[in-house]
C-alpha cells in the first residue's frame, strides 16, 4: 500500500461542517472522506459522492442464488436422483419456490455484507490509519488527499478560515493492512522528524 | 407558509368525468339490476348481486384502508406522512357511503335468502350437512347481520373521530404540553380503529362477506390475503390521489421524498400479498386433499385459469419488476401507472376470490363488471373531491407536521 500526503481539517459541529465541505469543493479540492461521529444526513450529496452500486451487486448476488437453487433442484429431482414425494410431479416447482427463495436472500445477504465490507476495508485483523483519535466521538474529520500541486499550508488556512478548531497535515498509510498498529508508531516518529 | 395554497378547489374537469362516470355506470348497474338482479332466473341473479357484493366490498375495504393507514401511522408516531394526510382523510369519508352500499347489498343477499350466494343459508341442507351444521355457530343470517352492522358502524365511527382528531390540528398554534397531550389522543383514538380493524378486516370479515361463500371451504390464510390485496390497493389509491392533487398545483409540502416511501409500501405489500397468495396456494397444492383443493380446481385448471394467472403477472411480476428500482419509485409518472396498474389488479383479484366460486363454468367479466366498476369510480371521485374541498390541505399546526417537511429518504 502507498503511502500518502493528506491534509486533515477537525470541525466540531455539523453547521459548519457543510459551509465548509461546499467552500473546499468550491476551491477546487478533492475531498478524499469525512468521518463523522454519527450519520450525517445529505453529507453524502454535499461531498458529491456517487450513489452506491452495493445494490445492483445484490441483485445480481440475488439472480445467482435463484438461478444456484433452481438449476440445482430441478438437476437432483429430475434427472440425477428422481423421487416419487406424495405422486407429485418430479418438477414440483411450487414446494421448491421457498427454497428458491431462501437461497436468493441468502446469496444476497452474505454477498452484500462481504461486498460491503471490502469497499470499506473492513475485516477481522485487518487495520487502517485513524487521522484523528477523536474521528467518530465528537469531532468531525475531513480529510483532503494532496496533490503535487496542493500547497498543505494554504489548505490549511483555508480550513482554519472556514471554521476548523484543528489542523495538520501527515503523511499516512492510504489503504488497510494486516497486523497491528505498529506502523501507525512509525509513522508518528516520522513526522516528529519532519 | 404564506405561499401555501391551503384550500383546495375541484376542477371543472374531475367533476365532468365522475358525472359521467356516475350516469354511465348508475345506468349498467341500473339496467342489470331490473333484467338480472330481478330476473326470476337463479343464475342471472347471482351473476348481478355476485357482481356488485365483490365491487362494494372491494371499494368498502379499500378506502377503510385508507384509514387504517393514518392510525397505524399515527400509532407509531410516523411525522412522514402529515403533508399529505388529508387525503387519506378523505379517501376514508367513503366508509360510511360505501359500507352502506355493501351492507344494503349484503342484507338483501341474506334476508332475501339467496342461498345460491351463501349456500349455508339455505337450512335444510344445512341441518343435513355434518360440515355446515358444525359451522352454524358462527355462519348463520343473526350472527351475519348483528356482526356487519357493527363492523361497518364502527369502522365509520372510529374513522369519523380520528378525522375530528386531525381536524383539531386546524384551529392555532400548540405550545409543548397541548401537542403531547395532543399526540397521545390521537394515538388512543388510532388504537380503538386499529383493535378493531384487527377484529373485523384481518380475521372475521373476510370469512363471513367472502370466504362463506365457499361454505365448506376455508383457509387459514384468507383473510390475510384479503387485507393485503385491500391495504396495497388501498395505498395505490392514496398515491394516485397524492399525484393527481400535486399536479393541479397543491400539496406543496409534498415531494419525491414521501412518494419514495408511498411506493415502498406499494411495492413491499405487492410482495406481501405474493406471499400469503402462494402460501395458501402451496399448502393446498401440497397436502392435495379434495376438501381444499376444490377451490382451485376451477380456477388453476378450469375457465378461471388465464384471470388466475394474469392476477399473478399483474399484482407481483409488475410490481417485483417495474417499482423495485430507488429511481421507479421516485417518478411521479411511473408511480401513477403502476397504481393504476394495482388497483385494477386487486380489482380482478376479487373478482376471481367471488365470481370464482359464484359463477364456475364461465368467466363473467363483461359490461357489468365495468359499468359497476364505473359507478363506484365515479362516485369515489367526486366524494373523495368534495371532502378534500372541504377542509385546509394541510394540518399546518401538527406538531409533527416540520418533521414531514423534512422527510428525507
Amino acid at each position: 500500500m502507498a503511502q500518502k500526503k493528506f491534509v486533515v481539517g477537525c470541525f466540531d459541529d455539523e453547521a459548519t461542517l457543510f459551509p465548509a465541505v461546499k467552500q473546499v469543493r468550491n476551491a477546487g479540492y478533492k475531498i478524499k472522506d469525512v468521518y463523522t461521529p454519527f450519520p450525517v444526513h445529505g453529507l453524502d450529496h454535499a461531498l458529491g459522492m456517487r450513489e452506491t452500486s452495493l445494490h445492483t451487486a445484490g441483485f445480481i448476488y440475488g439472480i445467482t442464488g435463484t438461478t444456484t437453487a433452481i438449476s440445482c433442484i430441478s438437476w437432483i429431482f429430475t434427472k440425477d436422483w428422481p423421487l416419487n414425494i406424495g405422486g407429485k410431479p418430479h418438477f414440483a416447482l411450487p414446494a421448491w419456490i421457498p427454497i428458491i427463495f431462501e437461497l436468493t436472500v441468502l446469496f444476497a445477504a452474505v454477498g452484500m455484507v462481504l461486498t460491503f465490507c471490502y469497499l470499506c476495508q473492513l475485516a477481522p485483523g485487518v487495520k487502517k490509519h485513524h487521522f484523528h483519535k477523536r474521528a467518530t466521538d465528537d469531532l468531525f474529520v475531513m480529510v483532503i488527499e494532496c496533490t503535487d500541486k496542493t500547497n498543505a499550508d494554504d489548505l490549511q488556512a483555508l480550513l482554519k478560515s472556514n471554521g476548523a478548531v484543528e489542523t495538520e497535515t501527515q503523511i499516512a498509510e492510504d489503504g488497510w493492512w494486516f497486523g497491528t498498529y505498529d506502523k501507525e508508531d512509525d509513522l508518528y516518529n516520522q513526522k516528529q522528524l519532519a | 407558509m404564506a405561499s401555501i395554497k391551503e384550500q383546495f378547489e375541484i376542477p371543472g374537469t374531475l367533476k365532468t368525468w365522475a358525472y359521467a362516470l356516475i350516469g354511465i355506470g348508475g345506468a349498467a348497474l341500473l339496467y342489470g339490476m331490473f333484467t338480472k338482479g330481478f330476473s326470476t332466473d337463479e343464475h342471472e341473479q347471482v351473476h348481478f348481486w355476485g357482481t356488485l357484493m365483490y365491487n362494494t366490498i372491494f371499494w368498502t375495504l379499500v378506502c377503510n384502508a385508507a384509514m387504517f393507514f393514518i392510525c397505524f401511522s399515527t400509532m407509531a408516531q410516523a411525522a412522514w406522512m402529515q403533508s399529505f394526510r388529508r387525503i387519506a382523510e378523505a379517501i376514508s369519508t367513503l366508509v360510511p357511503v360505501f359500507g352502506t352500499i355493501t351492507f344494503a347489498v349484503l342484507m338483501y343477499v341474506v334476508l332475501g335468502d339467496k342461498h345460491h350466494i351463501y349456500h349455508w343459508l339455505d337450512h335444510e341442507a344445512v341441518m343435513n350437512d355434518p360440515i355446515l351444521k358444525g359451522k352454524t355457530g358462527f355462519l348463520n343470517p343473526t350472527f351475519f347481520i348483528i356482526w356487519t352492522t357493527l363492523t361497518i358502524t364502527l369502522w365509520s365511527y372510529f374513522g369519523y373521530r380520528m378525522r375530528k382528531i386531525s381536524s383539531e390540528a386546524d384551529q392555532g398554534p400548540m405550545d409543548a404540553d397541548t401537542a403531547k397531550a395532543y399526540n397521545i389522543k390521537g394515538m388512543v383514538g388510532a388504537g380503538f380503529f386499529l383493535v378493531w380493524f384487527g377484529l373485523t378486516v384481518a380475521s372475521t370479515i373476510p370469512w363471513l362477506w367472502l370466504m362463506s361463500i365457499d361454505a365448506h371451504w376455508y383457509s387459514t390464510m384468507y383473510s390475510w390475503y384479503t387485507f393485503a390485496s385491500s391495504f396495497v390497493a388501498g395505498m395505490a389509491l392514496i398515491a394516485l390521489w397524492v399525484i393527481y392533487v400535486k399536479n393541479k398545483g397543491y400539496l406543496e409540502l409534498t415531494n419525491q421524498e414521501h412518494l419514495h416511501d408511498v411506493a415502498k409500501f406499494m411495492f413491499a405489500f405487492s410482495i406481501f400479498w405474493t406471499y400469503l397468495w402462494f402460501s395458501q396456494y402451496m399448502l393446498i397444492w401440497y397436502a392435495n386433499i379434495p376438501e381444499e383443493t376444490v377451490y382451485f380446481k376451477h380456477r388453476v385448471q378450469g375457465a378461471y385459469k388465464p384471470i388466475f394467472f394474469l392476477n399473478l403477472v399483474i399484482n407481483f411480476l409488475a410490481p417485483l419488476i417495474i417499482l423495485m428500482k430507488r429511481s421507479a419509485k421516485r417518478n411521479f409518472t411511473l408511480v401513477a401507472f403502476m397504481a393504476v396498474l394495482i388497483l385494477f389488479g386487486h380489482w380482478i383479484d376479487f373478482y376471481q376470490m367471488v365470481m370464482g366460486s359464484l359463477m364456475k363454468e364461465h368467466v363473467t367479466l363483461g359490461w357489468l363488471d365495468f359499468g359497476i366498476l364505473g359507478f363506484f369510480v365515479g362516485v369515489l371521485i367526486l366524494m373523495v373531491a368534495r371532502s378534500l374541498a372541504s377542509k385546509p390541505l394541510i394540518a399546518k399546526n401538527h406538531p409533527f407536521l416540520k418533521e414531514s417537511i423534512i422527510h428525507h429518504t
